[in-house]
């Protein structure tokens, strides 16, 4: 076994440990704080004591339930958000003692209204943009506003101090997933995507960031280390492929079927990816107004324009050689099915081929997205 | 060496023998059994032929069934192969309309043939050859018939392209006394505007050709040069332009 694969191993057998160690947690009395989506403040709610837990969203089994409530043409990540919520099927939202949401699509938010009769909701108000002094100042509120109220709900005094620890704790994380990613710069990448996918939902779910940060960055050490030393896990000739678009945790079924069919996914701009990590919180500055301006910045389909998204497209195409680009939508996004077309006109310009895929979670489309994404590897 | 492609679609199973030109084809019903239909149809050109199989190259295999030909080398997607083939039969081709049983799809071609991009229907049979077969049954015609009633006359628009809505939405015309000729008509109308707005999608470049087993139904050919406004141009082979395709790319192989 080489030392790649005995990395693999071990995150394989953890993936699973962020339960025990919620629970534990809420054992020992201290608070849990659900959520849902990157705009909410993870600096804020570990400086007020409590874990932040991303809530289960990607599993096609309670859709059913929440239909019952919801309307069918809904995105399915909302429905299967709100489903595991109703049927007490997420190990996350039966421990939080609150859920953070924000004010992002339509879906979301009348959803987040119906899930207030399950826990305590407190929903921030996100700006429709990035920008102007305006929005700038909205946002600015809606933090301290988040701060009173989780110094409020778990009685304590949250300090700038202990934010700014926070922030420092959770950039050295950031930059250490962005060198995970990073890995994939090289050619041909040191590990697989769907390899690195794992390795970041382990992080995701691994709540006790000062043992997770050191041992990620020696995880990273290690691989490179292999590489040099010449293990190599992709073939050279396989197209790079970045991918974009919705959420991918519950339609990892296109990750299987670009590297199944002889891709690699070097890149991924999702919610989960490389956009989150791309910009850093500035330690320099007060930190409530750098964690203004770090989450107001994430370049959501929800934003109106949406410019930080393009951008960071067109650098993250040259800096990981990206060969083609296959965008992922989920059914009834409005916000990312519209930007489709900018994002195919942005791609094309430079030359690279793009294939839109629209999907949900279920497995009835496995066969033609399999064909779609190897005919568009044979195009490339 | 005789090169072999098969295209294993979801109504038939087309396979082409290669060896510089065609030597042979074959359509052979799909079945319940792609793997088996595959089979018995390289056994029955080899036996047609006088071949043996010392004398075969490579099979490279096509279509949704792809996958489950146990005796193929190769899986190629139909993206791919139907490019391949349909360039070979005309290299004047750039932008390729394919209609099967199962799927839709058009094919954008650069000038040596290479696919630039393309387009496929999404998963439903909604303008399909299953959709025309399903509507063709219940107004007892065969697709040849559908193909040869033409095309000026009254036309009784059909609203629904799911194929469940549009059968009951058919029902209801000639419960109605609406002639069949204008519900026929209807129906070919709304796969070729279907069609067609698939094309403007992609945007068609000059020198389109329209192949898969509906490409055989010759009024729906002349509704979707009235809705482009392009020539479109079709093969008696075309129906075995994915088979071909696979056979070039085996052919190579060898």
């Amino acid at each position: 076994m080489s030392k790649i694969d005995q990395i693999m191993a071990e995150v394989e057998a953890h993936l699973k440990d962020g339960v025990l160690q919620v629970k534990e947690w809420k054992e020992e009395g201290k608070p849990v704080v659900g959520t849902y989506c990157t705009f909410a403040p993870w600096e804020l709610i570990t400086a007020a004591g409590a874990i932040p837990a991303t809530l289960c969203a990607r599993g096609e089994e309670p859709i059913a339930a929440a239909e019952e409530h919801l309307p069918r043409n809904l995105c399915p990540l909302i429905k299967s958000s709100y489903g595991y919520a109703l049927t007490d099927k997420c190990p996350y939202f039966h421990f939080c003692d609150m859920v953070i949401v924000e004010s992002t699509c339509d879906g979301k938010k009348k959803m987040y209204e119906l899930l207030e009769k399950m826990k305590p909701v407190h929903l921030m108000m996100l700006p429709q943009t990035a920008q102007g002094e305006g929005a700038r100042a909205i946002w600015r509120d809606e933090l301290d506003r988040l701060r009173s109220r989780l110094e409020e709900s778990f009685s304590v005094s949250i300090t700038d101090q202990e934010i700014s620890r926070r922030i420092e704790l959770r950039n050295r994380e950031r930059r250490a997933l962005r060198s995970l990613w990073e890995l994939s710069r090289m050619d041909p990448p040191a590990i697989t995507g769907k390899e690195q996918y794992m390795i970041s939902e382990y992080c995701e779910f691994h709540f006790h960031k000062e043992e997770l940060v050191p041992w990620l960055e020696k995880v990273v050490s290690d691989i490179k280390v292999a590489y040099d030393q010449g293990e190599r896990r992709v073939d050279g000739k396989a197209p790079r492929i970045l991918i974009t678009g919705c959420p991918l945790g519950g339609a990892q079924k296109v990750i299987h079927a670009v590297e199944d069919s002889g891709g690699v996914i070097v890149c991924y701009e999702n919610c989960g990816g490389v956009k989150e990590q791309g910009f850093l919180v500035d330690e320099d500055r007060p930190p409530m107004e750098a964690l203004t301006d770090k989450y107001l910045n994430i370049g959501c389909s929800v934003m109106t324009p949406n410019k930080s998204r393009m951008d960071n497209l067109r650098t993250l195409m040259e800096e990981y050689k990206v060969d083609g680009v296959v965008e992922v939508v989920l059914q009834a996004c409005h916000t990312y099915a519209v930007e489709t077309y900018e994002v195919r006109e942005l791609v094309r310009s430079t030359g690279r081929p793009y294939l839109s895929i629209e999907t949900d979670y279920s497995k009835s489309d496995v066969g033609q997205i399999s064909t779609r994404i190897s005919a568009f590897l044979e195009m490339i | 060496m005789i090169a072999i492609g098969i295209d294993m679609g979801s109504v038939g199973t087309k396979t082409v023998f290669f060896d510089g030109k065609v030597v042979d084809s074959h359509l052979e019903p799909t079945g319940w059994n792609p793997a088996e239909a595959g089979r018995k149809s390289v056994e029955y050109l080899l036996d047609k032929n006088n071949i043996t199989k010392s004398q075969i190259g490579p099979i490279v295999a096509t279509g949704y069934g792809r996958k489950s030909l146990a005796i193929a080398e190769k899986s190629v997607t139909e993206i791919t192969c139907h490019a391949r083939g349909a360039y070979f039969l005309d290299n004047q081709i750039r932008t390729i309309l394919d209609i099967g049983g199962q799927d839709s799809k058009v094919i954008r071609l650069d000038q040596s043939g290479n696919v630039v991009d393309f387009m496929m229907n999404d998963k439903c049979a909604a303008g399909t050859g299953r959709f025309l077969q399903v509507m063709a049954n219940l107004l007892e015609y065969s697709i040849e018939e559908l193909g040869a009633i033409p095309i000026e006359g009254e036309i009784q628009s059909i609203s629904s392209m799911c194929t469940v809505f549009a059968e009951s939405e058919v029902v209801s015309h000639l419960a109605k006394g609406v002639r069949k000729e204008a519900v026929a008509l209807g129906l070919l109308d709304s796969v070729a505007v279907r069609a067609s707005s698939m094309l403007a999608r992609i945007g068609i470049a000059p020198g389109l050709a329209f192949t898969g087993g509906v490409s055989r139904c010759s009024s729906l050919v002349s509704m979707i040069h009235a809705h482009t406004g392009q020539n479109v141009k079709t093969y008696p082979q075309s129906q075995f332009a994915g088979a071909l395709g696979a056979a070039l790319i085996s052919h190579d192989m060898i």
